[in-house]
């Protein structure tokens, strides 16, 4: 059963040390179905470990968070089954190197989601279509560019039929060349309707994708808001400071 | 990043036989005359004087069938107790992890003879199991400790980042590290594993200890009965010397495979 009123994700209240060092301070934030919520924030400011929180790769230390209805922080909750509904793209793309591109996007499907070979096949090559990367099925993740990878990573993840994907920098380890494929390929998932949160440097892509910005720093939510907002009138003087020397 | 052999550390090992790569030339060389050269020795000793040698080369080659049967033996089972205590000594479990690291502690801090030994009339004294079986558990369970610290290292020279994308896919842990991180480990354990053999090969001499009538054995018997100490050992010498060389060139080509493999 599923709640329509609830959010896709909610985070309620989150902190997460690291020893002392507080690396998230009381953060909270939703985001409903089909919304694209970008986040931005200078190096250490928490961003990759809200994400990783998100998908249970980090665990938390006070607050809740929920993911189409299921409490990812509760030990109660199998953490598979959530993973299964938000997909992740890597700023490193993290493809399977021993796997062909086909593979890569078949694996956890015929696995995970138990569908036969054939089908996820057919998936999959669907999907890498849609990725404009279909010749390189049979290759390895090494004969591929960054740009090549990412958008496989982008497939493989899709692949799983997510309700959320979550990307952490998926640009920030591209040459400049390639980074426009890969936002392309984002901005279509966009007008698709995917719910999305993502970490990035892209200030254009946040302007142009996303219906809400976050600006984190030292853990803490310090701004949020429309893009047409932060961008053209921010009120607090860090994200002032921020978008001065990134823009 | 586009070249996935640089995600993984290189794992040292400095125990076993020096391998033969292309790119040194020095020890390349070295190999070709050290094994041409004891094959030349053998014919010469055995077809020049054959009232000195023939009988020895006919007398031992039941033990080189003994020394290579424990040395399969033991690699295979070895290879067994050290994934099984290289996944221990990574697993989350304290109890688990303690026992392996325990294992792999006691067993590195003994001396291999005095293991093969202890273990050896261990086994003796509760079941009753065949010499050689009890020799090849007795060697499988050293070298497993050894085993175990290259399947650790292994394991943890695959980057992280693997097993966080195989987890945000869905799969659980056992699935990732089945489909993900131990495929991409075996490639790198293979190297250091054939290092092992070899080092496993020279050191199933010492089961001749043991009443197991390995090459080493064989000569030791021949000797006793003939007086040609000399002799004998300079046959059992270039014997298994032509054997450890000719498995260390055989390792390097696997190992040339595999580098050119994707
Ligand atoms: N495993 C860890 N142990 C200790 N400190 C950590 C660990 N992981 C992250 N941190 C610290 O937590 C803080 C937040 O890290 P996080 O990776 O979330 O930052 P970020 O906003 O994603 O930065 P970047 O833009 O550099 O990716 C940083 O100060 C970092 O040093
Ligand atoms: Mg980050």
């Amino acid at each position: 059963m599923k709640d329509a009123s609830r959010p896709m994700i909610e985070v309620c209240g989150v902190s997460k040390f690291y020893g002392s060092f507080q690396a998230l301070a009381d953060i909270s934030f939703t985001v409903s179905d089909g919304e694209k919520v970008v986040i931005i924030g200078p190096s250490g400011s928490g961003k990759s470990t809200i994400l990783r929180s998100i998908n249970c790769l980090e665990t938390i230390d006070r607050g809740s968070i929920s993911v189409g209805g299921m409490d990812v922080s509760s030990p109660k909750t199998d953490i598979c089954k959530v993973r299964e509904e938000v997909g992740m793209v890597f700023q490193s793309f993290n493809l399977f190197p021993h796997k062909t591109v086909l593979e890569n996007l078949t694996l956890a499907q015929t696995v995970v989601r138990k569908r036969s070979k054939k089908d996820a096949e057919e998936i999959a090559m669907e999907l890498l279509r849609k990725v404009n990367i279909v010749e390189k099925a049979a290759a390895y993740p090494a004969k591929l560019s960054g740009g090549q990878q990412q958008r496989v990573a982008i497939a493989r993840s899709l692949a799983m039929n997510p309700k959320a994907i979550l990307f952490d920098e998926p640009t920030s380890a591209l040459d400049p060349e390639m980074i426009g494929e890969v936002l392309d390929v984002m901005k279509t998932l966009a007008q698709e309707g995917m719910t999305m949160v993502v970490v990035t440097h892209e200030m254009g892509f946040a302007r142009e994708v996303s219906d809400r910005v976050i600006f984190m720093d030292h853990g803490r939510i310090v701004e949020e808001g429309t893009p047409e907002h932060f961008f053209t009138a921010p009120t607090h003087e860090r994200a002032k400071l921020f978008l001065s020397q990134i823009l | 990043m586009l070249d996935n052999q640089s995600n993984h550390t290189p794992i040292a090992v400095g125990d076993g036989a020096a391998i033969p790569h292309k790119s040194d030339a020095g020890l390349f060389t070295a190999w070709r005359i050290a094994f041409f050269g004891s094959i030349v020795l053998c014919l010469f000793l055995a077809f020049g004087r054959p009232d000195q040698y023939m009988a020895i080369f006919k007398f031992v080659p039941d033990g080189i069938l003994i020394t290579f049967k424990v040395t399969l033996g033991a690699i295979v089972l070895a290879i067994v107790f050290g994934l099984i205590a290289g996944l221990g000594r990574i697993s989350s479990n304290r109890f688990i992890n303690g026992t392996a690291s325990l294992y792999v502690e006691v067993i590195r801090g003994i001396p291999l003879l005095v293991q093969l030994f202890y273990i050896y009339y261990a086994l003796g004294r509760f079941i009753k199991i065949p010499d050689m079986l009890s020799a090849i558990i007795a060697m499988a369970f050293c070298y497993g400790a050894y085993m175990a610290e290259i399947f650790r290292a292994g394991i943890q020279s695959i980057p992280k980042g693997q097993m966080e994308a195989a987890l945000s896919l869905g799969m659980s842990r056992r699935q990732a590290m089945h489909q993900v991180i131990l495929p991409q480990a075996f490639k790198v354990v293979l190297p250091p594993i054939g290092n092992e053999f070899i080092a496993l090969l020279k050191d199933s001499s010492l089961v001749s200890i043991l009443a197991v009538s390995d090459l080493l054995r064989r000569g030791r018997e021949y000797a006793s009965e003939t007086f040609n100490y000399f002799e004998t050992y300079t046959v059992i010498a270039l014997i298994y010397l032509i054997m450890t060389l000719f498995f260390s060139k055989l390792i390097s080509i696997m190992e040339e495979r595999l580098n050119e493999g994707r």
